[in-house]
């Protein structure tokens, strides 16, 4: 019904178009001012009036950055750490998720409040033991160390249970048993297919969420070979006169991946903001 | 839906392997035993289930944040012999002029960088969902789209467009308006500003999402019986939109608080190598970091990390009340 409504412009709502525009405008001009600088040698800086299209200097700006920094490696450390901590978050928050809606077992209220609990407290609150744990077990400089902490993530194990309650019916599983399925069993072959879309949800939440933590990987990653993506690219800030170009030729490389992926799947990363923080 | 897709298969599978009524049957005579064993194995599989995140908790998080609290009492360089020196630790913080003046930096870039994200995200929401209004996915996916780059990267792209050169793009926007160029890395206030632009860039699309779902949540009926009850579209939003909408504010703000008091990423990237030498920009947390591996006073850190906990609890607890609290005299239904 109202939709037809909305095929023409309607008058009065110019001040809201001319608003929204104008704030997509803001959104987007860092992205694209940061394609035209990596495009650009960094003496176009200077110039007055700002150059606002893009240059020539592409190819020269990223090859400098590979020069500075060992950017693939550094983007292959990212991909695989992002990649498996989503995977153990998937499976810990999903076995976890699955028992704390469908099994009875003393404690369980007890351990579901510690879970929502150690959702408040501050990460850096224990930064310090947990960077001399992982230097005492021989972890510092390498992606395990540098992922073990985000396996922690109450988020999922919540976001799963609440999944799983819902949409995993008490009946099917009876059934199962009658027919001798074996828990794990049921884990696998039900619960898993019924839970795709929330591991949709949750391995982009867990995904971002590691692709930009920058405080861990910085404090635990300090050989240049073990570094990722943000790690690196802020290395390449410490530089006493900086290359702009070259900097956020950097980071426009390193940004392209992440921009293609989530205009892809837009509307999962955006539902899973709020499937995320909502319920 | 899904639910379907999985029922038939099922039921084939069972229904092909043996009557199920007579399973039923057999399983009614046992069913004291069975019921016990089945008791007992749902409890050892839920056990079983949670285990591995427990355990990962409590080496990886538990120990240290106990180890924390712990340490705080403690002189420790990370190396030798832990001495207890009992509160001295805190003694030596609280003294500490700069840890104050990075508590009032990270508290006047929290509100300059999140504050004006609430107003902002409610009004563009409500633009958003505006029935008459076409092309909101676009809107909503540019105006989204900060939220996707990485703090390193939002803060080296404006440590650029906030240079200290007098040519930067910033100093070139404010001399089209007839201001003097700001020195942005090395003055108190153009830091200030600068990062809390960048917390502002990044998160109001963020904040602008979970208000639009909010708005998607509120009955359309309540807007109909306003307006022919002849209320205009200011009150509707005034007495509607944002008493219904209180929930999420107070989400955006219990996150925006927690997440402001942790701010360490965009000011140690954008002042690059000299972040910890300069207190124009330092947060509690740049102030932890520098204490314990610049420093390598592990103790005074420890001391800062169980502070920066009350502090965020207790500004957590207190924007949380205050916002449940508003327009609370306000009489409406539900």
């Amino acid at each position: 019904m109202s939709k037809q409504k909305t095929k023409r412009m309607q008058k009065g709502t110019l001040p809201v178009y001319i608003v929204l525009s104008f704030a997509s405008l803001l959104s987007l001009f860092p992205f694209y001012w940061m394609f035209v600088m990596a495009t650009r040698p960094s003496a176009a800086y200077n110039s007055i009036p700002p150059t606002l299209l893009p240059g020539t200097q592409l190819v020269t700006n990223f090859q400098k950055v590979l020069d500075t920094i060992p950017f693939f490696t550094a983007m292959w450390n990212t991909i695989l750490l992002c990649t498996t901590v989503t995977l153990g978050v998937l499976l810990i928050s999903s076995l976890a998720g699955f028992a704390f809606a469908k099994f009875h077992f003393p404690g369980k209220n007890f351990l579901f409040i510690l879970i929502l609990l150690t959702m408040v407290i501050p990460p850096q609150l224990g930064l310090i033991p947990q960077y001399y744990l992982i230097s005492q077990l021989g972890w510092l400089d390498t992606l395990l160390g540098a992922g073990v902490l985000f396996l922690l993530n109450p988020l999922g194990i919540f976001l799963m249970r609440q999944y799983v309650s819902q949409s995993v019916p008490d009946e099917l599983m009876e059934a199962a048993k009658l027919d001798g399925c074996s828990n794990f069993r049921i884990y696998r072959s039900i619960v898993l297919p019924i839970i795709k879309p929330a591991f949709a949800t949750l391995g982009i939440i867990v995904f971002t969420l590691v692709w930009g933590e920058f405080l861990w990987q910085f404090t635990v990653l300090r050989d240049p070979s073990s570094y990722t993506l943000q790690v690196a690219l802020a290395s390449l800030n410490n530089a006493f006169r900086v290359d702009f170009g070259m900097l956020l030729s950097g980071v426009f490389w390193a940004t392209v991946p992440l921009i293609i992926i989530f205009l892809m799947f837009n509307k999962l990363f955006i539902s899973s903001i709020t499937e995320g923080s909502i319920k | 839906m899904k639910i379907i897709f999985i029922w038939p298969s099922f039921y084939k599978e069972v229904e092909g392997v043996e009557n199920v009524q007579k399973r039923k049957q057999t399983a009614a005579k046992n069913v004291k035993q069975k019921q016990m064993s089945e008791k007992k194995k749902d409890m050892i599989s839920g056990y079983l289930y949670v285990a591995p995140f427990f355990i990962i908790f409590g080496i990886i998080g538990l120990y240290p944040a106990v180890f924390s609290i712990l340490l705080a009492f403690q002189k420790w360089n990370g190396l030798g012999e832990m001495d207890f020196v009992g509160m001295q630790n805190f003694v030596i913080v609280l003294q500490d002029p700069l840890f104050w003046k990075s508590l009032y930096n990270t508290i006047i870039i929290g509100l300059m960088g999140t504050a004006p994200q609430l107003i902002v995200g409610i009004i563009l929401a409500y633009f958003l969902n505006m029935a008459v209004i076409r092309f909101t996915n676009f809107f909503r996916v540019t105006i989204f789209m900060p939220y996707i780059t990485s703090m390193v990267a939002v803060a080296l792209v404006f440590g650029v467009f906030f240079s200290s050169n007098e040519t930067a793009l910033a100093n070139y926007v404010l001399g089209l308006f007839g201001f003097d160029p700001v020195s942005w890395k090395t003055s108190e206030w153009g830091a200030k500003v600068a990062i809390s632009l960048m917390v502002f860039w990044r998160w109001v699309g963020y904040n602008t999402i979970i208000y639009l779902a909010g708005l998607q949540s509120i009955p359309k009926d309540l807007y109909e019986a306003a307006t022919i009850d002849g209320a205009n579209k200011i009150q509707q939003f005034l007495h509607i939109t944002v008493p219904l909408l209180k929930p999420f504010i107070i989400l955006t703000v219990f996150m925006s608080t927690v997440g402001a008091l942790q701010l360490f990423a965009e000011p140690t990237v954008f002042l690059g190598s000299s972040a910890f030498n300069r207190d124009e920009a330092m947060t509690v947390v740049m102030y932890l970091y520098r204490d314990a591996f610049n420093l390598g006073s592990f103790g005074t850190a420890s001391a800062t990390a169980v502070l920066l906990l009350i502090i965020i609890v207790g500004a957590a607890a207190i924007n949380t009340w205050i916002t449940s609290g508003m327009g609370r005299k306000k009489k409406r239904g539900v």
